[in-house]
């Protein structure tokens, strides 16, 4: 469950009027998004309606052309050293894991903090072993990430993230490239550090985690914000006929 | 073919190796560089070294090595043959791994790059601790075949009387009448060290495509 202590009011993430294209293809439209101190928002909608490219905005692997937005109180703009200091509160997730082929599990999780936040090797290494054992992996901290499953690789790829002590974390799909039964324990892992307090944005088709977890639950389509709304009301009581459409396709599962 | 005969030609394969060897380390360096350049992102210098890569690709070396050689005097350098001989090879080499090297940074998944940039790692530490030691792996095959070339290539500093093994090969040859003879010998030493540099790129490259299945 959801502890609304952990949400304070002062906002994490703010985007105002966010427009992006790609080429002339507009892909975001006029987005306004306020994400509070310890919130979790999931983010869902059809495939190439945005998801990705929003949340990939939040730590700028992906310029904007018109809007704003402000990360921990300090504004992105075109700025190498604002970007890398956004980016070192900010961590992501992605489908592919992608995680460090060449490296071991453990040098993947002390590469960033030792590079980039100048920690000493013996700490970076003991705050890796502490975040690999809270996602359950620490016996594998020495192999690499071919070696593992996929679900073992997501779980590194969530300590590695976790390793540079971000205040966000992002998501893409997390799941979406896991055999069905390695979906759960890396599900797992996200409401355990739901639990903790994490800010989060979740881009993810996990409705179950949305209802487990999620303050709000966002609906794009075509690059806009269609819905936004509490996980029960976003089930039982979907305003738009686009979130009915689509909460139709992919819920009739159960 | 008597023993100092062959050592002379001994003598002609350490300058083959020791010229490789220079072509291939200063080429490398500025290989690097050129790849780095070409694959930045910044427009000019991509553009600067792709015309600096069409133009050696599409050259004959040996032409390279007259403009080297006849060009630096024409404008007033006189180098020693050896100098001016090292300076083409790199720049031969540094063109061609060039190319080699961006495509390979380029066949690293771009998922990489972005992980890195999540995770706030500089550029610096992006291509060194990140895309490099992948680039420079699956490049590894293509690589070991350029220096097999670039060895092979050595033999055209003999046209400017550079007296490596090809041109020691030459110059027995013409000493003893027995030119079947010293250049079976000659091939025999080109072969033994391009032979097993072959072997290894090949085996290199089964490993590389069996790891990609
Ligand atoms: N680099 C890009 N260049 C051009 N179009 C892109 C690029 N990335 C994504 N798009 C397009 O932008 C739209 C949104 O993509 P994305 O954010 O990945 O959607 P989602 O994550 O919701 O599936 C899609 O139509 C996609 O084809
Ligand atoms: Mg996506």
């Amino acid at each position: 469950m959801t502890d609304q202590a952990t949400t304070s009011s002062a906002p994490m993430i703010t985007m105002q009027g966010v427009n992006k294209w790609f080429g002339s293809f507009q892909v975001l439209t006029d987005i306004n998004l306020s994400v509070r101190t310890g919130e979790k928002i999931v983010l869902c909608g059809p495939s190439g309606s945005g998801k990705s490219t929003l949340i990939r905005c939040i730590n700028h692997l992906e310029p904007y052309q018109q809007g704003q937005i402000v990360v921990g109180g300090t504004r992105l703009i075109e700025n190498a050293g604002i970007i890398d200091a956004i980016r070192r509160e900010v961590g992501m997730v992605f489908q592919q894991f992608n995680l460090f082929p060449h490296l071991t599990v453990l040098e993947n999780c002390v590469l960033a903090p030792m590079r980039s936040r100048g920690i000493a090797r013996a700490e970076a290494e003991a705050t890796a072993r502490r975040l690999l054992d809270r996602v359950k992996i620490l016996n594998q901290a020495d192999k690499f990430p071919a070696q593992l499953s996929g679900g073992q690789q997501q779980r590194v790829a969530i300590a590695r993230a976790l390793c540079m002590e971000p205040k966000v974390m992002l998501f893409d799909e997390p799941t979406s490239a896991l055999d069905p039964e390695m979906v759960k324990e890396v599900l797992d892992t996200m409401v355990g550090l739901a639990e903790d307090g994490m800010t989060m944005i979740c881009v993810t088709h996990e409705m179950g985690f949305a209802r487990q977890v999620a303050d709000r639950v966002i609906f794009m389509a075509s690059g806009a914000i269609v819905e936004e709304a509490a996980p029960q009301a976003f089930f039982s009581n979907p305003r738009h006929e686009r979130t009915r459409k689509f909460l139709g396709e992919i819920l009739p599962r159960h | 073919m008597n023993g100092s005969e062959f050592l002379f030609l001994l003598t002609g394969l350490k300058w083959t190796v020791f010229l490789s060897a220079i072509g291939f380390v200063c080429g490398s360096v500025s290989g690097l560089g050129i790849a780095l350049a070409r694959t930045s992102g910044i427009r000019p210098l991509e553009q600067a070294t792709a015309g600096y890569i069409a133009l050696f690709q599409g050259t004959p070396l040996l032409m390279q090595l007259f403009v080297v050689y006849y060009g630096l005097a024409l404008v007033g350098l006189k180098l020693d043959a050896w100098l001016s001989v090292a300076i083409g090879f790199t720049l031969h080499a540094s063109a061609f791994l060039g190319e080699i090297w961006r495509g390979s940074i380029e066949a690293v998944p771009k998922g990489q790059t972005e992980a890195a940039k999540a995770l706030s790692l500089g550029y610096v530490s992006r291509m060194r601790d990140v895309i490099l030691p992948q680039a420079i792996k699956i490049s590894l095959p293509a690589t070991i075949g350029f220096l097999v070339q670039l060895i092979k290539g050595t033999s055209l500093a003999a046209i400017v009387g550079f007296t490596e093994l090809a041109r020691a090969g030459t110059i027995i040859s013409n000493q003893t009448f027995k030119p079947l003879l010293v250049f079976g010998v000659v091939g025999a030493l080109y072969f033994l060290i391009c032979w097993p540099l072959s072997l290894y790129g090949g085996r290199l490259e089964r490993r590389l495509a069996a790891a990609s299945r």
